[in-house]
């Protein structure tokens, strides 16, 4: 970088932050800066999802006027929505962000998919094993990702910085005390860190600093008329050329929209009419179902969350 | 709440009454509290049993609590609401919990942060991790059983923390008939515990966490005798931890150089205020300087508070690092290489005197040998002389830097009088500290606590006086800290 920033005096041109959303964006903020400059090489997981895309404003913030001093990195599974995928490539231009994406070659070589191998196996071999590879290559010494303690059961026992062996295992039993807002960043060479800025906030924190921030989204949170099928008390997109349906089922058409964003055959969609930023608020306060429901890799059993992480999973 | 048989497709299930729309939290941060206390005497039931209550608890997590309710915990048909907390496979394998658990809920009134810790002593360093941020503590007794030693430990860590405001919930009250006279036995027993721990801010209630009483919901059938409000009435009620009474203080992150000609200092504001034109220095420097800009991506801010991540540019060309503190010019934190510390010992291997450690306080990360001087004896309450501090002791110690440290005492400022200890050889977190003052060693040799003599030196002569066999002989004889004004 060579000119020098322009710091012109301007205002938000929106009210301030309520004092609640404040607080978690400042708690963020000292997170980011605090691994930034305690870690040779951070790496950020970018996933493209709503929960990404207030970790990326976050960042922004912290770091500003300077850049973003680390790289992005997707693990691209090749299941993703072709919506994502595009806001991905539209957003890292955008922001000027160096974004690595990665997919696993020996599970593109032997053509893993969800529907041929099964959602437990595919997550094991696109993500989790990608992910491992990713990380392993980088060199990476800590990443950031944008888990919240209020998704699920396990993560709810996460710390913030949360300690990894070197074959990136996490030990629940055996964490280390995190008191007050001091972090304890040293490792060895090998191990790693993962760093949850997002940790406080709940899922309507996301919505509302989203409406507050103006935060850009992909399409698919808000309502459509979009093409689906039911299928194991899912609604799955008809999205692409891949998708088959199985024998006695229709595909139809009907509003629907994503409360979490995933790869498209593992991540059901809700039936909504909520088409804007509001209207999605106004549903998810009344919400009598958690977000974490529609996702197929959670639902196998209580604790499926904690074995993946063991086993190397974000 | 009842279990949907298929899974839902739209997020309101429009065949029930919705609750209304959570709206809390919005004008204000949220409340965050602890439960705490024994093992077993109910603390994430209490805690799942208000979120149950307070309709945190959503259809698919009810109807996995009903599956994953084995039966076995109680004998009256209700789910085991310990299990909405004890998240971990090896938690619901043994019925206990290992680690602090954090949810979110809210009220109408207000919105709240929960740690259910561990009551299990082995756990304790999570339970401390827990009590570090917390407004309030929530400590539960088995009413069977009265207060443990365990009980006390915890109200003794969430006091030295700086929680000030204490709810006894005497639990389990069910199990005893409702016997009113062993209540107020124990609400009498606590409220003796905690006023000798400083705390004076106690309210007690009778409660049944299984059954829901006085939790949310009144516990006005059983227990007739009760006239004092419910659990969630007192939190909704409860203040927040006051802030600091010390001026501007910024612990530098990070410094932000993105061009030619802007430097910012980049941290945390962890006390009093800051508005351009403001003078501060830098600390350990001493370099005064003024303030010219508060930068944050939004606008240029004409003043920061406590709590806000900002960057800070100063009018004239500093030599700043991270680690450095920019604080008020007429209001400075303690600057020396002695300082006394009340600590919680977190790990297996005792807290040894003479080690050196890794002190990380704000963004300042120092070498520091550490000499405990007492521990607390939980059984007396009182303070006995120690050289070492086995895990999970409560102690005092002393602190000896080799260059310059810099606090606010914990009770003025709970930002920069706390610490944690690092020790070099695991890389574990070994200990909380919290700063009660720097120590005064202004004569070569003065004799401090019970047997024990400090011996103070030059800090470039500290190694070499180690090594030596007189101090090796006097080892536990003397203490040995370095010269302040060295
Ligand atoms: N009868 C009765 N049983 C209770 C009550 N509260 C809790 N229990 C039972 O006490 C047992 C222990 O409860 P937990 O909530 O796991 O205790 P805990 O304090 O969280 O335990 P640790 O976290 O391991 O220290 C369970 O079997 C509960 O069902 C109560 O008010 N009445
Ligand atoms: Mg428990």
């Amino acid at each position: 970088m060579t000119s020098s920033p322009q710091i012109i005096e301007h205002g938000r041109g929106r009210p301030p932050l309520d004092p609640h959303l404040k607080a978690l964006e400042n708690e963020a903020i000292h997170i980011f800066r605090e691994v930034a400059a305690e870690f040779e090489r951070p790496v950020m997981l970018y996933s493209i999802g709503k929960d990404s895309s207030v970790l990326l404003h976050l960042a922004r913030k912290a770091f500003h006027p300077g850049k973003i001093p680390f790289p992005l990195l997707h693990v691209d599974t090749t299941w993703k929505f072709a919506e994502m995928i595009e806001f991905r490539d539209r957003i890292a231009q955008e922001y000027d962000l160096e974004l690595h994406v990665h997919t696993n070659p020996r599970g593109r070589a032997e053509n893993i998919t969800p529907f041929t191998h099964g959602s437990a196996r595919y997550t094991d071999i696109m993500k989790t094993e990608a992910l491992r590879q990713a990380l392993d290559a980088g060199k990476y010494d800590v990443a950031f990702g944008g888990a919240r303690r209020d998704e699920e059961a396990s993560r709810a026992k996460e710390r913030i910085y949360s300690f990894r062996t070197p074959d990136h295992r996490w030990d629940p039993r055996n964490q280390r005390p995190e008191l007050w807002n001091i972090y304890n960043g040293m490792i060895r060479p090998g191990e790693s860190v993962r760093a949850f800025p997002l940790s406080n906030w709940t899922e309507v924190d996301i919505w509302r600093y989203i409406e507050a921030e103006e935060i850009p989204l992909v399409p698919l949170y808000y309502a459509a008329e979009r093409a689906f099928v039911e299928r194991d008390g899912m609604l799955m997109m008809a999205e692409d050329a891949r998708f088959e349906p199985l024998p006695g089922e229709t595909v139809q058409r009907d509003f629907i929209r994503f409360r979490t964003l995933g790869c498209w055959p593992l991540t059901g969609a809700i039936r909504s009419r909520a088409s804007n930023l509001t209207e999605v608020i106004d549903e998810l306060e009344i919400a009598t179902v958690s977000e974490r429901q529609g996702r197929a890799i959670d639902r196998d059993q209580s604790g499926s969350m904690e074995k993946k992480k063991r086993e190397g999973y974000f | 709440m009842t279990a949907p048989s298929t899974p839902a497709v739209s997020l309101v299930n429009f065949e029930d009454d919705a609750p209304a729309p959570h709206h809390a939290g919005k004008d204000s941060r949220p409340l965050r509290f602890i439960t705490c206390g024994s093992v077993d005497d109910g603390k994430s039931t209490l805690i799942g049993r208000l979120l149950w209550d307070t309709k945190a608890v959503k259809e698919d997590q009810a109807a996995a609590l009903s599956r994953d309710s084995t039966g076995k915990q109680n004998d009256l048909g209700l789910p085991d609401f310990a299990l909405l907390l004890d998240g971990l496979q090896a938690e619901r394998e043994q019925g206990i919990t290992i680690d602090v658990a954090y949810r979110y809920f809210s009220t109408d009134k207000r919105a709240f942060i929960v740690a259910d810790t561990p009551g299990h002593v082995q756990y304790t360093r999570n339970m401390a991790t827990g009590a570090s941020t917390a407004d309030l503590a929530v400590l539960l007794v088995d009413a069977r059983a009265g207060l443990l030693e365990q009980t006390r430990r915890h109200a003794t860590i969430a006091a030295l923390m700086g929680i000030r405001q204490f709810v006894l919930a005497v639990n389990k009250i069910d199990l005893t008939g409702y016997d009113e006279p062993g209540y107020h036995k124990i609400a009498r027993d606590f409220r003796e515990l905690a006023l000798t721990l400083g705390v004076n801010n106690v309210i007690s209630i009778p409660v049944s966490a299984l059954k829901g009483e006085n939790i949310v919901l009144s516990g006005k059938a059983t227990m007739p005798w009760y006239e004092g409000p419910t659990l969630v009435e007192v939190l909704e009620r409860a203040t927040q931890r006051g802030g600091q009474s010390t001026g501007f203080r910024l612990s530098v992150q990070r410094v932000s150089r993105p061009g030619e000609g802007f430097r910012g200092y980049q941290g945390t504001v962890s006390g009093g205020s800051i508005k351009p034109g403001d003078s501060v220095v830098v600390l350990p420097s001493g370099v005064e300087a003024n303030v010219k800009q508060i930068v944050t991506f939004d606008l240029i801010r004409n003043a920061a508070v406590s709590g806000d991540a900002i960057t800070l540019v100063l009018d004239r060309p500093v030599d700043i690092a991270r680690g450095d503190m920019i604080v008020a010019l007429d209001q400075r934190p303690q600057t020396g290489t002695a300082f006394s510390a009340r600590l919680v010992a977190l790990s297996p291997d005792a807290i040894e005197p003479g080690k050196r450690y890794w002190l990380k306080a704000g963004s300042r990360r120092q070498r520091v040998t550490v000499t405990p001087t007492q521990q607390l004896d939980l059984q007396s309450g009182k303070w006995q002389p120690a050289t070492t501090l086995p895990l999970n002791a409560i102690g005092t110690a002393n602190l000896d830097f080799d260059e310059a440290a810099i606090f606010d005492a914990y009770e003025t400022n709970r930002q920069t009088g706390a610490f944690i200890l690092i020790d070099p050889d695991t890389n574990n977190t070994v200990a909380g500290g919290m700063i009660q003052g720097r120590r005064k060693s202004s004569d070569g040799l003065a004799r401090e606590g019970a047997e024990k003599v400090t011996v103070t030196l030059p800090a470039h002569l500290l190694a070499a006086f180690r090594a030596s066999d007189f101090a090796r002989d006097h080892a536990g004889e003397i203490r040995i800290s370095a010269d302040e004004d060295e």
